[in-house]
């Protein structure tokens, strides 16, 4: 970790402070929701910051991180990262989109949320930011294609290393699914905003922004999943249940995590209910991959608790290394994980989701999990990087040891209330639950104090997380640098050349699987006689 | 490939599990025609306050009892704001919008719309029990999204 490590750490740095800018928003939202007296708590900054919080939590701090976490699998399973020149081209030009939309943001001209459905009208510098955003992680792809290429020209007959092979299937769907947005912005959105086009069509701008949106929330779960795969194990002392399982489940997130995202527009018009079935039939498919990632890797965690001693049917679970905030992290996303997918199978249940559709069920759910199951993956592995990065090691470690427990314990305190004040009818983006006083909404109150709660404790733990980070870079000793390691398969994978390697093909597939979904709905909605719209900026 | 025993024995049973999800939605969407509103009807937002069912929108009777509601969603409220139908008979809410996205729930039914310009959306319900019905916009359509709201007074069934 030489040459990369630099490159990793700027990535690193822009991850967190989007983050905890994220959390600050957060916390004002949460307490404003409430009815605590803010001195700036207004409507018009209560939406501002919600469209702060989404862009920079879901969009800003999730993306860099990933790119970080490409780089350093690149280096230490590839040897070495391919075009570090183009790497850092990279990191400027999302970083200068980032700048460009978070001002927008601020300036008050761009309170269209993180998915700014026209004719909602954003300050043009807010799509053209996001669009550079999206262009400097095109060129992450590109980087790390690169290099599993050169490393592959090298390697002719061996297996790409499963981590490697992770990260490319993250690659291979973030390019399927930017594919959608690319074509929301730049055929819809930019000349509508720029002014050369008057009008635009909400739902076939959604179609596009739903096509990017799903597969988004894998570009975010398949990396954490790499981290439970290929290194959890290593770090609670046992190995990789299954190599080559593994290998299979990352192609099934290529193949089906695109062609589901009518999923999000079950209650739209314009698109008939046939291919709403469809997509909710895709939907269920890519269930399948995450309920056998809950096996292996439980299974992986097994071994590492026998390793260690632990006896008895559950008593290897107390011979894991709960004291480590990696490890705990990694557990107690798993544990949110597994709530936030119950939650996900009636999201997705075609007539059911009527009951839950953008209630508040719905800010409880992606709480739970990129708000957990993929965030808390994220803090603990940067108490893992950092040290293996820096050769320092990790400052104020019990402050460590006890941030991911207060986060799972404000997460469920704010996600649980979420969901009951959804199924009462709570809308989501609100700012505030008390709507004016009407009788339904008297049981939504008690709910919504408890998630402001909830919503405190997980501020607290976010900060105690910069804050030990920000400890380690400064008051830290640098000393040797451990390194980073993978876990062993209990079954290595078999020799040579193997399909489930080949992420270019599956990619084609999943090209046809898209068509297939997709084209119908999108062939109806553009051949039909439709009434584009005229943009509007209500804020 | 080799799979483990166990390992095997899951992938089946998850396997079970979603068919059993994926039968059940089949079932009731086409024994108990269950679907989720999916009107493909459009309509020209630029004239909705100047001509047809939404320059005067409101409840209509039909013969059979049952009845339309037209509904303009815009900018901060519903109109009209309050519908009166009776309990018992099949209500067809038929909503647009003249300027951005809105949604459109009714509280403690299973009404829940996506209200966009240029779409009608469309949904019908029955209500059973007389009372007095919250509905909420759901999605988010400018500083004013928390204000938007009405109801549906339920009487008493004829
Ligand atoms: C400090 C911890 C956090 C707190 C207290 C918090 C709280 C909130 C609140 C109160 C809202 C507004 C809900 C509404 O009005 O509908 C919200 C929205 C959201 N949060 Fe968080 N959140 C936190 C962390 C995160 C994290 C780590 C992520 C993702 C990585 C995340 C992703 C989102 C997204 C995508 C939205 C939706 C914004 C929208 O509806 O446009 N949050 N959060
Ligand atoms: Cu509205
Ligand atoms: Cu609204």
């Amino acid at each position: 970790m030489t040459v990369a490590a630099r490159l990793v750490l700027a990535h690193l740095w822009v991850a967190i402070a989007a983050f905890a800018l994220g959390a600050l928003m957060a916390v004002m939202q949460a307490l404003a929701r409430a009815g605590v007296e803010l001195p700036f708590g207004t409507a018009r900054l209560y939406y501002l910051s919600v469209t702060a919080h989404g862009v920079l939590e879901a969009l800003v701090f999730t993306t860099f991180f990933i790119m970080a976490l490409g780089y350093v699998v690149a280096e230490t399973t590839l040897g070495r990262v391919r075009g570090v020149g183009w790497a850092w081209a990279g990191f400027w030009v999302a970083l200068i989109g980032t700048v460009m939309t978070t001002l927008a943001i601020l300036s008050g001209t761009s309170t269209v949320l993180y998915t700014f459905y026209p004719p909602l009208e954003a300050h043009p510098a807010f799509y053209v930011g996001a669009t550079l955003l999206v262009v400097g992680s095109w060129i992450w792809c590109g980087v790390m294609i690169a290099s599993v290429r050169a490393w592959r020209a090298a390697n002719r007959d061996a297996r790409v290393p499963l981590a490697a092979h992770g990260m490319l299937a993250t690659v291979a769907i973030w390019l399927l699914a930017t594919a959608g947005l690319a074509v929301e912005v730049l055929v819809f959105i930019l000349p509508w905003s720029l002014g050369f086009v008057e009008r635009i069509d909400p739902i076939v701008a959604r179609t596009y922004f739903w096509w990017f949106g799903h597969p988004l929330t894998y570009f975010w779960l398949v990396p954490a999943y790499v981290l439970w795969y290929t290194v959890i194990p290593q770090v609670a002392g046992g190995r990789l249940f299954s190599d080559a399982v593994t290998r299979v489940v990352f192609v099934q997130f290529v193949l089906f995590s695109t062609p589901v995202g009518l999923h999000h527009q079950f209650t739209d018009p314009g698109i008939a209910s046939a291919w709403k079935l469809v997509h909710t039939f895709t939907t269920y498919a890519v269930m399948f991959p995450s309920l056998v990632t809950a096996f292996t890797v439980l299974a992986s965690l097994e071994i590492a608790g026998r390793a260690r001693g632990g006896g008895g049917r559950f008593g290897w679970i107390g011979a894991l290394p709960w004291g480590d905030p990696f490890f705990s992290g990694v557990a107690l996303a798993m544990v949110t994980f597994a709530l936030g997918g119950f939650g996900g199978a009636i999201n997705a249940a075609y007539a059911m989701n009527a009951m839950v559709h953008n209630t508040a069920w719905i800010q409880g759910h992606f709480h739970l999990t990129v708000g957990t199951a993929v965030a808390l993956t994220f803090m603990g592995a940067t108490y893992w990087l950092l040290p293996r990065l820096t050769g320092r090691a990790i400052a104020f470690p019990a402050v460590a040891a006890m941030q991911p427990y207060l986060w799972f314990i404000g997460m469920q305190c704010f996600s649980i209330p979420s969901h009951i004040a959804g199924l009462l009818g709570m809308p989501r983006r609100i700012y505030t639950g008390e709507f004016q006083g009407v009788e339904a909404a008297q049981a939504w109150i008690p709910l919504v104090n408890l998630s402001a709660v909830g919503g405190v404790i997980l501020f607290v733990s976010a900060m105690l997380y910069v804050g030990v980070v920000v400890g380690t870079m400064l008051v830290a000793p640098r000393g040797a640098r451990p390194p980073v390691e993978y876990a062993e398969p209990v079954v290595p994978p078999a020799d040579g050349p193997s399909i489930w390697d080949r992420l270019g093909w599956w990619s084609a597939v999943a090209v046809v699987l898209i068509l297939l979904a997709y084209g119908p709905a999108l062939y109806h909605l553009h051949t039909m006689q439709r009434f584009p719209a005229q943009g509007f900026s209500p804020f | 490939m080799q799979v483990d025993r166990y390992e095997r024995l899951w992938m089946w049973a998850a396997t079970a599990m979603l068919a059993v999800f994926i039968g059940a939605i089949v079932v009731t969407a086409v024994a108990g025609s269950n679907h989720p509103p999916s009107h493909t009807e459009v309509v020209n937002p630029d004239t909705l306050g100047v001509r047809g069912e939404f320059a005067t929108p409101g409840v209509t009777v039909h013969p059979d009892g049952s009845r339309t509601v037209a509904i303009r969603a815009e900018f901060y409220v519903f109109r009209p704001e309050r519908v009166h139908v009776p309990a018992g008979v099949p209500v067809t809410f038929r909503v647009t919008s003249p300027d951005v996205l809105h949604g459109f729930q009714i509280v403690g039914t299973n009404v829940n719309l996506t209200v966009a310009p240029g779409y009608v959306s469309q949904a019908t319900v029955t209500f059973e029990t007389p009372g007095e019905y919250l509905i909420v916009c759901n999605e988010y359509c400018g500083l004013g999204h928390h204000l938007m709201q009405g109801s549906v007074i339920v009487g008493a069934p004829r």
